[in-house]
């Protein structure tokens, strides 16, 4: 699966697609990749205050659990509730149905701090 | 000694390896070669082993006097179908059931075993077991901690004695306080006290236990459980009398939302004091939650049913210092030997079992009365009974255990209002003549006693 | 296992079987409940099926059949030590003296089980180096979890409760770190050095003031033996911290060595690993905690003191950390365990545990000649074995070989642990194994993996010949169904 040009992507696997100061995030597909079967997705609480590179929740493989950090600071405003039914989604299509959550933004600036599609796709081959 | 190899073997073994000694394989620094003898006996054959055992064993007469002993550990009738089956080698001498494919049998028996747990416990789901009641207590604790976020536990008295010990043990660790409820004048949970306390919204669960330590029913009422759900305290159930699930209403009936149990009356030996099987049934908003191992069923790549141990990530193989427990190896066997006890008695069988608990115990408490001994409590009870016996109960029980009768708990060594209070259990298994013996007995004691 | 397949397959539940009125008569007809009890305390319904006992002992057989267990083949699985268990223990621990034996018996009336529990004891203070033993933990976790415990108190009294990191190397058990969380305490995770190894001058970069306890198991998870074990227990004791040791290896070096002599303050036994209990599908186990001479105030209650030749339960301890079960042990499994120390003796336990290292050195060196072993070197009980090699060449990862010895009638190795190891296969034969059965074993090994490079399709696809082929663990996770409902 091709990297999407128009994301912005962090080194803990996590992409954000910013719109003004909101954004929606989500894991890249080399992380679903690497994580395998996607069975459960644990999100923060619509309304709570993230800060960038926190620890916000988990992705649960069969085997494996590893820690979901947010590449963005803002207030939780949706969480992708039809996860619950669905982690697979995740597996199927990282960047679109797999989303997890949308942002306001707190400080739309920090996006200059996270990858581009480029500079991910080197990190990720290494 | 229990290895197969021939000296012909281990040369071969040694020359494959290439060292030539098996000394050279256990090599250790000089400071850790065993410096005395080992003081442990020189090996017996078999014969010689056993009979050792065996006469240890005869030293145990306590196995034989009529005995009305419960508070948490019941003798119940166990069919033989039981053992035959349980005790066979693929079941006994398997691990932990980590290779589905060749585990199916043991696998299935789990999952019928939490079936078995939900539809008597009215829950959504159960675990494969915890060690026993007061750790399912306590795990069910830690539980309602992690689901509100709150650092305190409320538990009433009349909960077993040796759980709520064990709950503080297991709360120390994680610097969690425990509150206790009072008791009314008869032997039940002080509802009101309960919702007095629960107001402050500080607590993360409240336990009660029904029966309660004292054999009375003790559940929730309405009004409890709409405070309750007003504080945002996890309810949470103790069943330390299993039996009683197949007559009394449900946990989940009254309010519910985990169940920490005690299976040992379905089936597994009283074995002065293990191996007993806990449980942990809860709904499913807690399913996360849950300590232990989980069955689940599945398909397999042709498309046939199977099952497998499921949710693996809340466990600490996976998750570490972040698992819902430190859990591992549970108490699988005990939860075999009961599945395959409700298998055998069947809806009617188990619920005879409960009547006839029902029977004997109100047998034994018109006996007692009889013989001029007071019930301590009027409450309504499942199968087992306080007596006021007018002085120290320790006393009372080892005039009577001179007569060959345990005639039951001392309440005084848990409970120092309770100091003349002894608790007597009745099951399927005491029949009419224990009871009269133990009736007579106590009229012979209460004699001698008001002769001092 | 050669029936057809459509009898292997279909395994129905007991609740879909049986017809109400088919009940088995064990006890007399009991009243309708409601001659004892007001209604609205009484349940509705009680909606249990009811079978034959020859049913019962039919679907029962049929599930046994379609479990695998050390009496029926080669167990090898890493780190759980499934050695015959003998029968005997089994006929002992059900006597109608220790199976009826009620827990509130007065001591004075048990004094055999008392005795049982009382000789186990002193032996393994013996054998293990320790000052005194509780027989109170259910599992090794448990007795983790109680070791742990005994440590804060410990602290506590001695004003010291700045102490909250406990250091387990990163080749440890998970039940190591998730005890440590369940007492407060924070983990750290100490790397291994290159020869898997703890380095002591690793571990004394993260020793400190606020060092409570570091937990170790020696030979360690690698089957490696830690050889500067008192440089290691001697730096934690300078920096006023306790050493506990993780006994589910004490297989290799039971009647050798002993943890006391390394410098351990505290251990417990898997007596269901090291001393031939039954591991009965998961559990019931037991957890002997055994502690040095300044903890045993700490141990959990009741304790069993001997006051001459009369035994008692001691349940007035005022320091202890309490009870960590309903009953004072899984005391079954006490008489078993002693039956085995009996069947041994001292010369035997040696002896057992040197021939589990020359089994597991012999595997060791025979799959080497096809499987990386990444530390190729004399180890002890154990060896872990990669498969990342193979799954570079072919694909075939450590979970197509587990599944593949399965089809060749082989219980598979532990797998995927210890973590730092990729692809692990973690091989444990112990010593009641015969050389024949280790060839066999190793045959069937070396066939898979010249089969991973011909046609490793086929091992992905394994197994086979089982009751089912592959389960689908993905499917179970996201759709939890945890019971059979009577609704659906
Ligand atoms: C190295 C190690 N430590 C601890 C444990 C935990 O022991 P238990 O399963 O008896 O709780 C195990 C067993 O699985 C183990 O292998």
């Amino acid at each position: 699966m091709a990297t999407p040009q128009d994301l912005r992507y962090s080194k803990e696997h996590e992409w954000a697609r910013v719109n003004g100061d909101g954004a929606v995030i989500g894991i890249t597909d080399y992380a679903q990749r690497s994580l395998g079967d996607i069975v459960y997705v644990e999100l923060p609480k619509v309304g709570e205050q993230i800060k960038q590179f926190g620890s916000i929740g988990v992705v649960e493989s069969v085997k494996a659990v590893s820690d979901l950090f947010t590449p963005l600071s803002g207030e939780v405003v949706e969480v992708n509730g039809a996860l619950d039914g669905d982690p697979a989604a995740v597996n199927r299509d990282p960047y679109g149905d797999g989303w997890m959550l949308k942002l306001k933004l707190s400080n739309p600036d920090e996006t200059k701090s996270l990858l581009s599609a480029e500079e991910y796709d080197k990190l990720a081959a290494e | 000694m229990y290895a197969p190899h021939t000296q012909a073997d281990i040369e071969a073994m040694l020359r494959c390896i290439g060292v030539d000694s098996i000394d050279r394989l256990l090599e250790v620094p000089q400071a850790l070669r065993l410096q005395e003898p080992l003081e442990v006996v020189s090996a017996l054959p078999e014969y010689r082993l056993r009979r050792r055992i065996e006469q240890m064993a005869k030293r145990n007469s306590g196995a034989d006097f009529v005995s009305f002993l419960g508070g948490g550990a019941y003798r119940h009738y166990a069919p033989p179908a039981i053992s035959a089956l349980a005790m066979r080698g693929e079941f006994l001498t398997a691990y932990t059931p980590y290779q589905a494919e060749v585990s199916q049998g043991y696998l299935q028996a789990i999952y019928e075993w939490q079936t078995y747990i939900c539809l008597l416990t009215g829950m959504d789901l159960a675990d494969a077991s915890v060690y026993d009641g007061a750790t399912a207590l306590a795990e069910s604790a830690i539980m309602a901690i992690g689901a509100t976020g709150r650092r305190k536990f409320l538990v009433s008295r009349a909960v077993n004695p040796n759980y709520r010990a064990v709950l503080r043990t297991y709360c120390n660790g994680l610097d969690v306080t425990v509150d206790e409820i009072t008791l009314t004048a008869d032997g039940t949970t002080d509802l009101e006290a309960l919702a007095r306390a629960v107001a402050s919204q500080e607590y993360a669960g409240v336990a009660m236990q029904s029966p309660n330590f004292f054999g009375n029913v003790d559940a929730l009422d309405a009004a409890a459980q709409v405070t309750l759900s007003a504080s945002g305290t996890v309810p949470v159930a103790v069943i330390a009398e299993a039996i009683s699930l197949a007559a009394l209403a449900t946990p989940a009936s009254w309010g519910a939302q985990i169940v920490a149990g005690e299976a040992q009356s379905f089936g597994v030996p009283v074995a002065y004091g293990g191996p007993h099987v806990g449980f942990i049934a809860t709904t499913n908003a807690h399913m996360r939650r849950i300590p232990g191992r989980l069955v689940g069923k599945t398909r397999d790549s042709a498309g046939r049913t199977a099952y497998v141990l499921t949710l693996q990530a809340r466990e600490q193989h996976i998750r570490r210092e972040r698992a819902t427990s430190n859990i591992c190896t549970n108490q699988a066997h005990c939860a075999l030997i009961a599945t395959i006890y409700l298998a055998l008695l069947g809806e009617t069988g188990l619920r005879d079992v409960a009547a006839l608990n029902l029977e004997r115990s109100r047998e034994l408490a018109t006996a007692v009365s009889n013989a001029g001994i007071k019930l301590r409590f009027s409450a309504p009870f499942f199968n087992e009974i306080v007596v006021e016996v007018g002085r120290r109960g320790r006393d009372v029980l080892a005039a009577l255990q001179e007569r060959g009768i345990l005639g039951g708990i001392d309440l005084g060594r848990w409970y120092p209002e309770y100091e003349n209070c002894i608790l007597m259990a009745a099951t399927e298994l005491t029949t009419t003549a224990e009871i009269g013996k133990l009736a007579g007995a106590l009229q012979e004691v209460g004699r001698v006693g008001a002769a001092v | 296992m050669s029936a057809p397949p459509s009898e292997r397959t279909v395994s129905p539940l007991i609740f879909d079987q049986g017809q109400r009125g088919r009940a088995n008569r064990y006890v007399e007809r009991g009243k309708a409940l409601d001659a004892f009890l007001p209604r609205n305390l009484l349940r509705d319904e009680l909606p249990l099926p009811e079978n034959t006992e020859l049913d019962v002992v039919r679907h029962y057989t049929r599930l046994s059949q379609r479990t695998f267990g050390i009496d029926v083949g080669f167990y090898p699985l890493g780190s759980c030590t499934m050695k015959y268990n003998p029968k005997v223990n089994d006929t002992l621990a059900s006597q109608h003296e220790f199976a009826d034996l009620h827990p509130f018996v007065p001591d004075e009336l048990a004094q055999g089980a008392l005795q049982v529990m009382h000789e186990l004891e002193r032996s393994f203070c013996s054998l293990f180096g320790m000052a005194a033993f509780s027989l109170n933990p259910s599992a090794g976790a448990q007795a983790e979890l109680a070791a742990l415990l005994v440590a804060k108190k410990y602290f506590r009294d001695r004003g010291e409760t700045q102490r909250d990191k406990v250091i387990v190397p990163d080749t440890a058990h998970g039940t190591n770190p998730a005890s440590a969380a369940m007492c407060g305490f924070t983990v750290i995770s100490l790397k291994s050095d290159t020869r898997g190894r703890v380095d002591p001058a690793e571990i004394r970069k993260v020793l400190g003031p606020d060092t409570a306890v570091c937990m170790m198991t020696n030979p360690n998870t690698l089957g490696l033996f830690e050889e500067r074990i008192h440089e290691v227990t001697d730096a934690v004791h300078e920096a006023g911290g306790l050493m506990y040791y993780d006994g589910a290896n004490a297989n290799a070096l039971m009647g050798n060595t002993r943890p006391g002599d390394m410098g351990f303050d505290l251990m417990h036994l898997n007596t269901h690993k090291t001393f031939t209990i039954p591991h009965g599908g998961g559990g019931a186990g037991h957890g002997p905690l055994g502690v040095a001479a300044h903890l045993i105030e700490y141990l959990p209650t009741p304790y069993v003191v001997r006051d001459g030749d009369r035994y008692r339960l001691d349940f007035d301890r005022p320091k202890s950390i309490g009870p960590m079960r309903s009953f004072w042990s899984n005391f079954a499994h006490a008489v078993r365990a002693l039956a085995y120390l009996y069947a041994n003796g001292a010369e035997g336990l040696t002896k057992a545990s040197q021939y589990a290292v020359l089994n597991a050195n012999y595997l060791r060196v025979k799959i080497a000649e096809f499987l990386e072993t990444p530390y190729p070197e004399i180890c002890r009980h154990e060896f872990v074995a990669s498969a990342q090699r193979l799954k570079k060449e072919t694909g075939v990862r450590a979970l197509d070989i587990a599944k593949a010895l399965l089809d060749r009638n082989f219980m598979a190795p532990t797998i995927y642990f210890p973590l730092i190891v990729p692809e692990a296969l973690m091989i444990e034969p112990t010593e009641t194994e015969s050389k024949e059965t280790l060839d066999a074993f190793v045959d069937a090994l070396r066939e898979i993996v010249e089969t991973a490079k011909r046609d490793p399709q086929s091992l992905m696809n394994a197994p086979v010949n089982t009751v089912v082929g592959r389960v689908d663990e993905a499917r179970a996770a996201r759709q939890p169904d945890l019971r059979w409902d009577p609704h659906v």
